[in-house]
């Protein structure tokens, strides 16, 4: 197969692509850059764009870079901060796979007449037709959560279809961080001690998201309301950066109870608190527009495991679609999920099958 | 089998300049700096090139200096002639170079402008750029809205990097020493070197700058040529070679490379415009009549015979250069940042192309090794790379 493998200089795709190469397929890099700002801590860094060169070149390989910053700007940037100014909270790396890595990316890929685009995620694609609890599928490709739980990226690939699945490799997505970092090792690989890469890839950590979103949005006082007593317990100097759930910074200090962010208000400037009795919610309301399945659609009414962050704890519930309301109604109640963040699906059968996704409303 | 088709990025070393470098990559290794005899054959080989070099400007030796390329030249032309005390009657307010200059001029004028670098005096002198037209020719009307008595430098090339548009520079001198009398006038002569007569084009310039690589030369070496009463300061301290404005041991066999360069590409210049320039017009000729939606970025006759600078509608350059490469054909889509990464061409747009037509433009160069089956061999797989990406 010849196979165009995205290479961010990171230790997994580099492994990515040195693994493809001794399968025997013919293997090309290609580094994406994204953005022209000051970060230095993501996929565009020049640095970055070194260290995957240099890889490409150890392997042998040809390699390109293409300049993707002006769709990067516009399906990740603006997006992003247009969310935050209505008290959104978005993801923007699931973005980046829905419009860049599996969008462009793939679409030129193939255009370039390249057979599939391989990545570094930590996910499975398996092609068997083997029944799944209640999902079956039949020789089309399904989606898994990495070997590596702790590393496990299916969650931001969740909203990946049948389409993009079938032209997409995951060659690490059986190995663990540790087996991955000793492939590199052995092949003596530059990136084999790099860092995992951390948080939002345009956003540099010295400045932050506030330096980042003040640069472009204006920011606003608010008032800390209890949703109970209707009293204001604090004040918070940057409204848009609040996250439902939230706890850190919501003025419980004054009066020793714990408080979480309920709702964030941009018109009325206001943020809903509430103690951990009043942050719990019983089900999760989704945007209809933005449900996406990795195959077919599931049933109104089945049972699903859904996780609401990168990392977190999947939790059981009762999936609920049609056209006027999109909701899982979850078997235990949690702490609330911020507008904006994706839900991904997993079958209840097999948790590591992922179904789909949505984003939360 | 690579079909090299990206001179005006870099050209391959002639024949005849290896073997006129191979004495100083071995035993005459000298320092040209030094008292005794291995130092004296550098020094007179160093002294050489640099009458060869004189006589193919049409300038004096001494006015010839060594640099490490365009873009050190190009940053002593104008930082130099700025840090140094050149005739000026009144404040100077401004500087002006025009809006297609290579970014080694370009940058530095911004920098200029922004108060950085050996600016004159307490006030940074203002920056100021000339409008070119669709060709990428310098329009005269509005070079002279921007000459004024108080301006210091002025800066136009003598032919451009992406889109090989030739200046008429003798136009540009003329209205420049009318209307700014007190000016420094510069040119970036590295791109046209190779085709254009370089004494006639430097002849009523103050300051040039040319680089050994673009001619067949070795990578690494160039000159600034500084015509008699014009002051220039250092831009970095040291053991005061090249009479004090460029310190750093002598790159001697670097210059001699150069020289012969020089002297090669000057002499068989006619000759090889003619060819080039046969092989350019086949290659976008032919490219014209069998890939529909073409279109040239300037005006032919104004243009070096080595560039073809095209754009392909509904085609991403990026795209196209990476097919090309598969096939073999090395060509170039413009300027690259410090990752590789492509930028937008600000050469295009102050041409008035706009954002969409300027995604399919990609630029060939050929140059004296260039064949016509090379040519041929490239046409053979331009139309179905772009039909590839069209459909």
């Amino acid at each position: 197969m010849r196979v165009l493998v995205a290479m961010s200089g990171g230790v997994d795709s580099s492994v990515a692509a040195a693994r493809l190469l001794k399968e025997g397929h013919e293997v090309v890099g290609a580094t994406l850059k994204l953005w022209g700002g000051p970060s230095d801590s993501g996929c565009c860094s020049v640095g970055d764009v070194e260290d995957a060169r240099r890889v490409a070149q150890q392997l042998g390989i040809d390699h390109h870079v293409f300049n993707m910053t002006a769709e990067f700007d516009e399906s990740v940037v603006s997006p992003y901060v247009t969310a935050h100014a209505v008290g959104k909270t978005p993801n923007p790396c699931i973005e980046c796979n829905r419009s860049i890595k599996f969008g462009s990316l793939l679409t030129r890929t193939i255009r370039l007449g390249f057979d599939a685009l391989a990545t570094g995620h930590h996910a499975r694609i398996a092609t068997r037709a083997v029944s799944h609890g209640t999902t079956r599928s039949s020789g089309s490709p399904r989606l898994l959560r990495g070997v590596d739980i702790d590393k496990d990226q299916s969650y931001v690939l969740s909203m990946l279809d049948q389409d993009q699945l079938s032209r997409v490799l995951l060659p690490i997505g059986e190995m663990t961080k540790t087996q991955v970092r000793s492939y590199a090792t052995d092949l003596g690989l530059r990136t084999a001690g790099k860092p995992d890469s951390q948080d939002v890839c345009f956003i540099s950590g010295d400045h932050g998201r506030k330096e980042f979103l003040s640069d472009r949005i204006p920011l606003h006082e608010a008032e800390l309301l209890d949703v109970g007593s209707r009293e204001v317990v604090g004040h918070v100097q940057e409204l848009e950066l609040v996250t439902v759930g939230q706890r850190k910074g919501m003025g419980h200090s004054r009066d020793g109870r714990r408080r979480y962010v309920l709702r964030v208000d941009v018109p009325l400037k206001q943020v809903i608190v509430g103690g951990p009795a009043e942050a719990q919610i019983d089900r999760l309301t989704l945007d209809g527009s933005t449900v996406c399945w990795v195959s077919d659609a599931l049933p109104s009414g089945s049972r699903v495991f859904v996780q609401v962050s990168a990392h977190g704890r999947p939790a059981c519930g009762t999936f609920e679609g049609d056209d006027l309301l999109t909701v899982v109604t979850l078997d235990r109640p949690q702490r609330p999920v911020a507008p904006g963040q994706t839900v991904a699906f997993y079958d209840i059968g097999d948790p590591d099958l992922v179904l789909g996704s949505a984003i939360a409303t | 089998m690579i079909i090299y088709m990206d001179y005006a990025s870099t050209s391959p070393l002639r024949p005849e300049v290896v073997e006129a470098m191979a004495p100083f990559n071995g035993d005459n290794f000298g320092n040209a700096s030094g008292g005794h005899r291995v130092s004296r054959y550098a020094k007179k080989a160093l002294e050489d090139a640099r009458d060869s070099i004189a006589e193919s400007c049409g300038v004096e030796s001494g006015e010839v200096f060594f640099t490490s390329g365009g873009t050190e030249s190009d940053n002593i032309a104008v930082l130099g002639t700025l840090g140094a005390e050149n005739k000026r009657r009144g404040e100077p307010t401004a500087v002006v170079c025009s809006a297609v200059e290579h970014p080694a001029v370009f940058e530095t004028f911004r920098s200029v402008g922004a108060g950085r670098g050996l600016s004159v005096g307490s006030v940074a002198p203002q920056t100021r750029l000339a409008a070119v037209d669709g060709s990428g020719v310098v329009d005269l009307g509005s070079l002279e809205e921007v000459l004024d008595q108080g301006v210091v430098l002025v800066s136009v090339m003598l032919a451009n990097n992406e889109t090989g548009t030739i200046q008429p520079l003798s136009s540009i001198v003329d209205l420049v020493r009318r209307l700014a009398p007190d000016a420094v006038f510069h040119t970036d002569a590295v791109q046209g070197a190779c085709y254009l007569d370089l004494a006639s084009a430097l002849s009523d310039v103050d300051v040039a700058s040319i680089s050994a690589h673009k001619l067949g030369g070795p990578k690494g070496v160039g000159a600034v040529v500084v015509r008699k009463g014009i002051n220039v300061a250092p831009l970095f301290h040291g053991g005061g070679q090249e009479r004090g404005l460029r310190s750093g041991t002598s790159n001697v066999a670097g210059a001699v490379g150069f020289a012969s360069a020089l002297s090669i590409s000057q002499s068989v210049r006619e000759s090889e415009s003619t060819r080039v320039g046969l092989l350019r017009d086949r290659l976008v000729d032919e490219i014209k009549s069998s890939v529909p939606g073409v279109t040239e970025s300037s005006d032919r006759s104004k243009v070096l015979p080595g560039h073809a600078h095209v754009r392909f509608q509904s085609v991403d350059r990026e795209e196209l250069v990476v097919l090309l490469d598969q096939a073999g054909v090395c060509v170039s889509a413009g300027s690259a940042c410090s990752s590789g990464a492509l930028e937008p061409s600000r050469v295009l747009t102050a041409m008035g192309v706009d954002k969409e037509d300027a995604r399919g433009a990609i630029r060939f160069s050929l140059g004296h090794m260039t064949t016509a089956e090379d040519v041929e061999r490239a046409l053979a797989v331009i139309p179905e790379a772009v039909g590839r990406l069209r459909a």
